[in-house]
């Protein structure tokens, strides 16, 4: 699987493209600043391409807008975010165009390679992997509304992994619970929250974050 | 015909006004003026050193009264040019000796002094007129009426002309009738006159005016500083007690590991888990510092957007508004997101709302912001409230707060601070 890697810290570039290399992944290119990403972007037509917000030589959220923009050109195209900090404000960004194949991680997830690696790798495949804080804060905001009141506080915890982008069964090895039983969970969720029912993982996230956002 | 009657109608506006007016001119202003002097003379007998903070205050009301009537009756606007009293003012006897000097040093308290005393002459003369010109009339008319009659062996000057019978009576109409047709057109601009001439005493001098705002300044710097050195102890404290004390307990668990990596992998395994953990913790603690000091979204995508983040974190309901044509200067940003977020905050901790709106604009360049909640109101600037600290925020910039809060709410909160965009 080919990689275009965008990360303006040395040390920080080095130790990802060692950690995707040792998982099998092929650096097609590592850059450092904005324009070099979107050339890359457009030349290399990478499989996946994994983008630190902020870049040079702005310093400003230039990796976000390369990301976006390329996506824009090549809808679908799967891109994995990282930044020091994560915004809903950014999350939503992300998700607006509804194509999924969208990663938005804090750069602290990348201490726990395989979940990073299966992070990548879900985000390659289409799907999404959403940062667990993003996904705390949306709930607690939510916390005092009654549909998500109405959840058992297992189906929140379930909840919680959905939105992040899991599948039933890494949401079953997990909770060390069985797949039925997620699956029943999920189906409860839905119900309550008038959600149709899905197995498509993306999907879950966009309807999952469609309803927090309906506010 | 109706810009006629509008006319007459503005006109016996501005007289009716004037005339209210004249009676606070010459009844307020004489007796303010001879109870400031009497209350000055006393301070000699040590009676005065009380009485004069109250009485000045009394004269300063009045004043202020003025400002008010004539910004809002004829749109003049006379500054405010009271020094500030300092806060660590004592209270009782000693405190009130220190007022009375404070008052007497300051210019102002002079240019009071001589307005009251242009308020009950020329001042008063102006209102004189301006209601005058318009009442007067109805005398010649009520002579022309049959009042003539009480003037037939004596003769009445009603202006120059002299009454004595119907025909002479009708005159006295006329004359009224023009003096009527002057009133209708001048008793607005008397009015008006009437504030400019309080102005000329009340405004500043030149001079005054600098050295008010070199007082200000002072003030200001001085908070300005104060700010930042407190903020700078408190990040000092927080990478101390926190991020600095966590890697050290990381490099004192990686050198145990590098001890135990062969004697005992297992017990290095779990070490190594815990150094893990701690760098993990001490990223959010520096990432939470970071927040505090200026926020990521703020660097990355400016004001608007880092009011929409903010809000977003907000437990409670939220909409938001921009309307910014380019980014402010970075401190500026800086003062004006913490300002909001600090509202935002009291919104939540005091409030008790389920909705809060930010406005953001740029207009005339004034960076205007305004937060609007539903909450139960009776929010105020004092001290010990977060809003007086966002007060001082705001004033290293010039900018200003104001707070609309009645009990039961809405609480709507305004800041200004002046700006160009780039």
């Amino acid at each position: 699987m080919r990689v275009v890697l965008a990360e303006d810290l040395f040390l920080l570039r080095d130790g990802l493209v060692r950690m995707l290399e040792a998982y099998d992944f092929e650096i097609a290119a590592a850059v450092e600043t904005g324009p070099e990403l979107t050339r890359a972007l457009a030349e290399l037509e990478p499989d996946v391409a994994v983008v630190d917000v902020r870049l040079p030589p702005s310093h400003t959220d230039e990796g976000l807008q390369c990301a976006l923009t390329a996506r824009r050109s090549r809808p679908g195209l799967p891109v994995l975010v990282l930044s020091q900090h994560v915004e809903q404000l950014y999350a939503r960004e992300l998700l607006a165009d509804g194509d999924g194949g969208i990663g938005y991680l804090l750069k602290d997830r990348v201490f726990d390679a395989d979940q990073f690696i299966d992070a990548v790798r879900r985000v390659a495949a289409g799907g999404t992997a959403m940062d667990p804080q993003v996904i705390s804060q949306l709930l607690s905001r939510r916390a005092q509304d009654k549909p998500m009141g109405g959840l058992t506080p297992r189906e929140r915890e379930v909840m919680e992994l959905v939105a992040q982008g899991r599948s039933n069964g890494a949401i079953a090895s997990q909770l060390v619970i069985t797949e039925r039983a997620v699956a029943k969970h999920t189906s409860n969720i839905f119900g309550k929250l008038d959600l149709p029912p899905s197995d498509d993982d993306n999907r879950r996230v966009l309807a999952v974050l469609a309803y927090l956002d309906r506010g | 015909m109706t810009g006629k009657e509008s006319r007459v109608r503005s006109a016996l506006l501005a007289a009716g006004r004037a005339f209210v007016l004249s009676f606070a001119s010459i009844v307020g202003s004489v007796t303010l003026f001879v109870l400031a002097v009497t209350s000055i003379a006393f301070v000699l007998l040590g009676v005065g050193l009380v009485t004069t903070p109250w009485v000045l205050e009394a004269v300063r009301a009045h004043a202020n009264q003025r400002r008010l009537l004539a910004a809002t009756w004829s749109d003049v606007r006379i500054p405010v040019p009271y020094r500030h009293f300092p806060q660590d003012l004592r209270t009782g006897f000693t405190g009130q000796v220190e007022r009375t000097t404070l008052m007497l040093k300051d210019p102002a308290t002079w240019r009071d002094l001589r307005w009251l005393l242009t308020d009950m002459t020329a001042g008063y003369v102006l209102l004189t007129l301006s209601f005058g010109l318009l009442a007067y009339p109805v005398e010649g008319l009520v002579l022309a009426a049959g009042l003539w009659r009480v003037f037939e062996d004596s003769t009445y000057w009603y202006g120059f002309v002299p009454v004595g019978d119907q025909w002479t009576g009708l005159a006295a109409a006329a004359l009224g009738i023009a003096i009527f047709h002057v009133g209708l057109w001048a008793s607005r601009p008397l009015l008006r006159l009437h504030f400019v001439l309080a102005r000329s005493a009340l405004a500043p001098a030149p001079q005054q005016e600098l050295a008010l705002r070199i007082d200000r300044l002072t003030e200001t710097r001085h908070e300005a500083v104060d700010t930042a050195a407190s903020e700078l102890r408190r990040i000092e404290r927080d990478l101390h007690d926190g991020a600095q004390a966590r890697l050290v307990a990381m490099g004192m668990s990686l050198g145990t590991i590098e001890a135990l990596v062969e004697k005992d992998p297992a017990q290095a395994k779990k070490l190594l888990a815990a150094a893990r953990a701690s760098s993990a913790e001490a990223l959010t603690e520096l990432r939470d510092l970071v927040r505090g000091i200026h926020p990521p979204v703020l660097a990355e995508r400016g004001l608007g957007d880092a009011v929409r983040a903010l809000a977003m974190r907000m437990p409670v309901e939220s909409e938001v508004g921009v309307e910014l044509t380019g980014r402010a200067g970075a401190p500026v940003e800086s003062a004006a997101y913490f300002a909001v977020s600090e509202t935002l905050t009291n919104v939540v901790k005091h409030a008790d709302a389920d909705r809060v709106w930010v406005d953001v604009h740029h207009a005339e360049g004034m960076l205007r912001i305004s937060v609007t909640d539903n909450g139960r109101g009776g929010a105020a600037v004092g001290a010990g409230s977060g809003l007086s600290g966002i007060e001082r925020r705001l004033g290293t910039f010039d900018g200003v707060l104001a707070v609309s809060s009645p009990a039961g709410g809405p609480t709507m909160v305004t800041m200004e601070i002046p700006c160009a965009l780039s």
